[in-house]
């Protein structure tokens, strides 16, 4: 099940770096291009190429399938939450309050050309890292299930 | 000028690899070629100013589906027309 050792060592080399990209691209998406879905693709990627380099047995810690389901439900609940969260203080649904309110990302946006500040954007950022969460947890776990239907049929 | 002989450069390729794609009679350089296929579509579109959609074509369709494409000829069998 496993490849061979340069596809191994490519591996361990390549996807620190990939996984690191893809969160900056969920974590910028208000800035730049990318957002929550490409990011978490990103990420699923360099998770990816794990699984498909190494036998995913031998990797408890990346890949466990409870973690998997909580990444994905925990993420949708984010997002619903970020939505609802408003309806509570009395806005309509998934109104922005958080934006240009000063705390957390709430730092009102310069007027003009600029090159952009993380702190903005209210509650884009959030619902960004919560799409990110539930790609990533989304696609790896479609890996995982052909992956272990893999293994029963070379058992058998 | 050069913006061009990229872009006419990136399009030849993507005829290369789409025929190369349905000829080979190996499934897994024929996996291959489609993705080399996906990035080099996810340049077209960045040349095309969609970022946006560059990044999820490189990873969805470059690293995502080759990976499933690879697992399925792993669970089944390599060259085309063969029986068990």
């Amino acid at each position: 099940m496993r490849m061979s050792k340069i596809v191994r060592t490519a591996t361990d080399i390549l996807y620190p770096f990939i996984i690191i990209f893809g969160f900056y691209i969920i974590l910028h998406g208000h800035l730049t291009p990318g957002g929550g879905f490409q990011g978490g693709a990103v990420v699923a990627t360099g998770t990816a190429l794990v699984l498909v380099a190494y036998s995913w047995k031998e990797l408890p810690g990346l890949v466990s399938k409870n973690l998997l389901w909580f990444q994905e439900s925990g993420g949708l609940l984010l997002f619903i939450g970020a939505g609802l969260a408003a309806m509570i203080i009395g806005f309509p649904f998934f109104y922005n309050w958080l934006a240009g309110s000063g705390s957390i990302f709430g730092t009102p946006v310069a007027f003009g050309p600029n090159p952009g500040d993380l702190n903005t954007g209210g509650f884009l950022p959030i619902m960004n890292i919560a799409v990110g969460v539930e790609v990533w947890g989304g696609l790896v776990m479609v890996l995982l299930y052909l992956l272990s239907a893999l293994e029963r049929e070379e058992r058998a | 000028m050069i913006e061009l002989v990229v872009h006419v450069l990136v399009l030849i390729g993507l005829i290369i690899s789409a025929v190369l794609t349905i000829t080979f009679k190996d499934l897994l350089a024929a996996a291959l070629a489609s993705g080399v296929f996906s990035l080099l579509i996810s340049v077209e579109f960045y040349i095309l100013q969609a970022p946006d959609v560059a990044i999820s074509q490189a990873a969805v369709g470059a690293g995502l589906t080759t990976a499933i494409f690879i697992i399925a000829i792993r669970a089944t069998q390599r060259f085309e027309g063969e029986t068990e």
